[in-house]
């Protein structure tokens, strides 16, 4: 533990937080710009060309923005809400292997926050304490509307967190691991986890959708029943971070699949052991990046083609469908690894 | 009773097959069918710097019209002021003097003429009304302002430029030429 190595992972996270908030900032634009796309029209395209300054004018718009507390909510949790619900979303980035290390004046860098060997467990850790923003926001908000989205955030959360644990334990057999690191390697090495899990592959995204909050599963916040829900007595920049956690969680849980199922920093095609350590170390985040903003463009795809679920139908799909699939396919993926290994 | 159009279907209540009710595969349809709208026609118009051409009778701001001496043609009868259903037209009449036939075509001309832009309704009975053909209206509307008072349209707002001294503006006004484009 010299100094050097906490310099480097202090200059590691910012970098990564600083591309996540880029990201986040980014992916608000995007997200319009598509919409707008989808529904034949143009989206944002007034500030600077082709409307790319608009997320800056819209921070600046929120930051400007009169800060309201309602006088009968809890202050406290009322700004604890949107800092917890930031926090959270940020925590997750520590675990993900960004690329394969990187040499650098003979010190080889690891681009991973924190290789942990229960990484995977972090991850479930710190996204379930992410219902801990919007329930608290919901709770403090003192408002029906806001309580209402706050419960359905929940339930929605531990019910499709189930599912989402099971479809991950078929990966963690395969690989025996918990470490992102080593799954990562075992798929550059070898194929993507999609190969062997497609069905796992399936029901992982389809509750990272609903982690997210993301449609057809924004329940907590349905504009047109809750209005707004947990984060409708928000205002300014509290309202700001709210809307900026789900966008970070967004890329972050986007970058999980992708680093799970999608073979990671692999690049189809290239044998990284060709390459010397730093090229490969690019070529690797180029191909994360590259996964994770497609698979960012298939969740605003998904936005705004489905309707939103009713609350009963996520309920049934969360416990009727996912979790027996779930625990179906650990099972055929245990049968299958135990009949290979006697074989 | 017997359908105005033949647009529309029966609706299919037989009960979903497999494929339809594990719902991923309508998803994937409904997912192409967004994506062709990528590449289909934008339905928006970029307004400031594009417009949509109006319709040749459409009504906006009023033009108080002269005559091809470039004399105003209005005598201050206030046959549209009593037409106009909104009230929005006030009118003051003065007497032409002796030197002033250049400026007015009869010997009775409207001192002060002023149309109220938010009460009117554009309904267009004082250009029916107008017996020397002083008055039309334009294809143009009133634009937007921060105060009551600039509503008020006065002479110098209605009246059409000078075809005698001013007839490039008169030309414009009159829709016979292209405004010219302001050097951005």
């Amino acid at each position: 533990m010299d100094w050097e190595f906490i310099l480097e992972k202090l200059l590691l996270i910012t970098v990564v937080v600083t591309v996540s908030l880029v990201v986040a900032m980014y992916a608000t634009y995007i997200e319009r710009k598509f919409a707008g796309f989808i529904q034949d029209r143009y989206g944002p395209d007034r500030a600077g060309p082709f409307g790319i300054l608009q997320p800056l004018a819209d921070g600046l718009k929120l930051f400007f923005k009169e800060e309201v507390i309602p006088s009968h909510s809890n202050k406290l949790l009322f700004v604890l809400g949107p800092c917890l619900a930031m926090l959270t979303a940020m925590m997750t980035s520590a675990v993900i292997p960004w690329s394969s290390p990187i040499e650098i004046g003979g010190r080889t860098v690891s681009l991973q926050i924190a290789d942990i060997n229960i990484g995977i467990l972090y991850v479930f850790g710190v996204v379930s304490m992410g219902v801990y923003g919007m329930m608290i926001g919901g709770w403090a908000s003192n408002n029906k509307f806001s309580l209402m989205a706050a419960l359905r955030g929940a339930s929605q959360a531990i019910s499709y967190e189930l599912a989402m644990g099971l479809s991950l334990i078929a990966v963690l057999m395969l690989s025996g691991s918990l470490s992102l690191r080593v799954i990562t390697e075992q798929q550059v090495t070898g194929l993507w986890n999609i190969v062997y899990q497609p069905l796992g592959f399936l029901i992982f995204f389809v509750c990272a959708l609903a982690e997210c909050n993301r449609a057809p599963f924004d329940l907590p916040e349905a504009e047109s029943e809750l209005n707004f829900g947990y984060h409708q007595e928000y205002s300014s920049m509290k309202l700001g971070f709210f809307l900026f956690a789900e966008y970070i969680n967004m890329f972050i849980s986007c970058a999980l699949i992708a680093t799970l199922y999608l073979g990671g920093y692999d690049m189809p095609f290239v044998n990284e052991a060709n390459l010397s350590g730093s090229s490969a170390a690019i070529v690797g985040a180029v191909a994360l990046f590259s996964k994770t903003f497609f698979l960012i463009l298939v969740f605003m795809w998904i936005r705004w083609t489905l309707p939103r679920f009713r609350y009963d139908q996520l309920m049934n799909l969360g416990w009727k469908s996912l979790i027996p699939l779930a625990l179906a396919n650990m099972l055929i993926t245990g049968a299958v690894i135990l009949w290979t290994m006697k074989g | 009773m017997e359908a105005l159009t033949q647009r529309s279907k029966p609706v299919d209540r037989s009960p979903m097959t497999w494929l339809e009710r594990i719902y991923l595969w309508n998803i994937f349809k409904g997912m192409l069918i967004t994506f062709t709208h990528f590449f289909k026609k934008r339905a928006t118009i970029k307004y400031p710097e594009q417009t949509r051409p109006f319709s040749p009778v459409f009504r906006g701001l009023h033009v108080l019209n002269r005559d091809e001496e470039g004399r105003e043609r209005c005598t201050a009868c206030g046959l549209c002021a009593v037409a106009c259903p909104a009230e929005a037209i006030t009118m003051e009449a003065a007497e032409r003097l002796p030197d002033e036939e250049n400026l007015y075509r009869e010997e009775k001309y409207a001192a002060k003429y002023e149309i109220n832009m938010l009460r009117c309704i554009f309904c267009g009975l004082c250009e029916d009304a107008c017996p020397k053909d002083a008055i039309y209206l334009s294809e143009t509307f009133a634009p937007a302002n921060y105060s009551r008072k600039s509503f008020i349209y006065g002479k110098k707002d209605l009246l059409i430029p000078n075809p005698v001294t001013n007839k490039e503006e008169y030309d414009i006004a009159k829709g016979l030429i292209e405004k010219k484009k302001k050097k951005s």
